[in-house]
């Protein structure tokens, strides 16, 4: 069957049904396979406590950082991270924006998604102040030392885009969940949880007149938040492009930075989303039509990635810079050349096989094409951080980068809270939107 | 006399709509609803929401508020970087836009709690029996009786009419 035929929503389905069988994942006991996946993520949690208190107690020493390369793993990984964050925000609001309606059944769980990406994100420009105690400095604050944050530097910029998207990203999450949380409340079968999600629920009751308030505040919330994720991570390229560095300094990097996440970010909704619906049984909801058309999203933005690569040589070549030049070359012949080949293999050459509708329709392909689409992703923040700082200008400045076992820990870490802070959501919200999917239900019922 | 709201139970949003429609062409207006999604052809109805301008006013002060604050930060300590002007506006840019959105989304929630009396932990109709489907698939739709049209009679009779499978009377 053609997978572009098939309907957003399994036939037969009611207001009833949808909200039953999304509405009783959280109200029903927890499967024993998710008890296996939260240890498993847990465990990862406490690695990076380990990792993190080592760190507190000896320093950044413990990690591979080193002059000439001073951002090492921890921005690598910043940048993973926050790039996936974005595809949370670009499904629920661009697409809510466009009227592309087979958002529905995917947005509240990519917006989890991205709350707990960014929270991942967030921590390593933290620890990666070395003094993480004074982090509150980049804040503006009169304070009696009489100094002012440098606002003219991307740096400054970058926690305020941060804050504000993590902020936004989760009131925006919220605001949606309302509706579903008195759902909750109300089909609960124990007092407590009955309580639990009352409160949470703020006594939202779907007054006729409080939907129409809800439902503008929710186009306005997206209205906002859709340039305030191209800007976010163009501000995470401003990092780079601001710098004098060659390889870095350079305008193509705000918007290949913002592809970059959106690719990334798809790829990995697509590795989460193949087995959760397998595992909860939700086919009906998110139908293989789903599947195909973040396939190609993933095949389109990997373009936008690929155009990136090239502009990148080229104005390297254009520019008759014997530094950027250099840079380019070493880059493609270096010590690090592995990582790239591997990278262009990963987000190049892999997504090239989207082409095929075999492939778009075939579950496995597209689970295997989002994994290493997200190891691609990586590997090219670390030809970027890497490769960019090892040999910039003075041969005699040159160096090698090398992680240790602690930039490793803490970035298995950040996997294992990003996994656990899911299975958690998994457990006690409701991972599709039950208020959307009812009206879905409706708008389908009153087409003749 | 005390305070009660007579309330239909409809099984469909076009019914729902229905006497919605028929109790306002008979000059009622107090009412008491509960429903599971957003009623489409409902907003024309209604007054405007006013929600935008929560909205508006948050993203004004936030981008007027962060413009000013930088403004006057890069007087209050002076960084002479090549001779650049302290006012060097196209660099604060990112932050005024960023504290836009950031105090615009948190007025827009404020508002939508404002608006809908958030947080309220009892209903008005809490004691309608039944109505805790109306977070999942039951449309409820009350009168009360301080409505200066109210007609108990009339109102539970356009209840019927519409389609209403139960209707209730309970004070709130």
């Amino acid at each position: 069957m053609n997978p572009s035929c098939d309907p957003l929503l399994a036939p037969g389905e009611t207001l009833h049904s949808v909200t039953e069988k999304i509405g009783d994942i959280p109200l029903a006991r927890a499967p024993r396979w998710w008890w296996a996946g939260l240890a498993a993520g847990f465990g990862g949690a406490m690695l990076l406590a380990v990792s993190v208190g080592w760190l507190f107690f000896r320093g950044i020493g413990i990690w591979g950082n080193n002059i000439p390369v001073a951002w090492g793993f921890a921005i690598v990984n910043f940048v993973w991270w926050i790039g996936i964050g974005h595809a949370g925000t670009f499904i629920s609001a661009i697409l809510l924006l466009l009227h592309q309606r087979w958002r529905t059944s995917i947005n509240r769980f990519t917006e989890a998604m991205t709350l707990f990406a960014v929270a991942c994100a967030g921590i390593f420009p933290l620890l990666h102040l070395g003094r993480p105690q004074y982090f509150y400095w980049l804040l503006p604050y009169p304070d009696t030392m009489g100094l002012w944050p440098q606002f003219r530097s991307p740096l400054v910029w970058d926690i305020f885009a941060v804050a504000t998207y993590a902020t936004v990203s989760l009131l925006f999450w919220y605001v949606g969940l309302l509706p579903d949380l008195a759902t909750l409340r109300d089909r609960a079968r124990t007092r407590g949880a009955a309580l639990a999600y009352g409160l949470l629920a703020l006594g939202w009751r779907g007054d006729a007149r409080h939907w129409v308030h809800h439902e503008r505040l929710y186009l306005l919330l997206a209205g906002l938040a859709t340039p305030l994720v191209v800007s976010v991570h163009s501000i995470v390229g401003l990092d780079f492009a601001v710098a004098l560095l060659p390889g870095w300094h350079s305008t193509v990097f705000p918007p290949y930075f913002v592809a970059g996440a959106i690719f990334s970010g798809f790829a990995m909704v697509l590795t989460l989303v193949i087995p959760l619906r397998r595992l909860y049984r939700l086919e009906a909801y998110i139908t293989p039509r789903h599947l195909e058309l973040m396939a190609k999203v993933l095949l389109a933005t990997g373009w936008m990635v690929a155009y990136g690569y090239f502009c990148e040589f080229f104005s390297a070549w254009r520019s008759g810079d014997l530094y950027e030049r250099f840079a380019a070359a070493n880059r493609a012949t270096g010590p690090y050349a592995w990582c790239f080949w591997l990278l262009l293999a990963a987000n190049v050459l892999t997504p090239q096989l989207l082409w095929s509708r075999l492939c778009r329709a075939s579950e496995w392909a597209l689970f295997a094409i989002a994994l290493v689409v997200n190891v691609g992703m990586w590997l090219e923040r670390f030809v970027i951080v890497v490769t960019g700082l090892h040999r910039d200008f003075l041969p005699a400045a040159w160096g090698m980068f090398r992680p240790t076992f602690w930039d490793w820990s803490t970035f298995a870490g950040t996997g294992g809270l990003f996994l656990a802070l899911l299975f958690l959501f998994l457990r006690f919200l409701p991972a599709i939107s039950m208020s959307e999917m009812r009206t879905l239900v409706v708008q389908r019922e009153s087409i003749p | 006399m005390s305070l009660t709201i007579i309330t239909g139970e409809f099984a469909t949003e076009a019914a729902f709509l229905r006497a919605w429609r028929a109790l306002r062409a008979a000059g009622l207006n107090r009412f008491e609803t509960s429903v599971p999604h957003a009623v489409s052809g409902l907003e024309d109805e209604l007054p405007p929401t006013p929600i935008a301008r929560f909205v508006l006013g948050g993203a004004a002060c936030g981008g007027i508020g962060a413009y000013l604050l930088q403004a006057w930060a890069a007087r209050d300590y002076p960084l002479n970087v090549s001779g650049r002007p302290l006012h060097s506006w196209p660099a604060f840019i990112p932050v005024t836009f960023e504290l836009a959105v950031l105090l615009a989304t948190l007025a827009g929630v404020a508002g939508l709690c404002w608006l809908c009396g958030l947080p309220r932990l009892d209903s008005p109709l809490r004691d309608i029996p039944g109505i805790e489907r109306a977070t999942q698939d039951r449309y409820f739709l009350g009168v009360r009786s301080d409505d200066p049209r109210f007609a108990a009679v009339e109102v539970r009779h356009r209840l019927r009419e519409a389609g209403a499978e139960h209707i209730t009377e309970a004070a709130p």
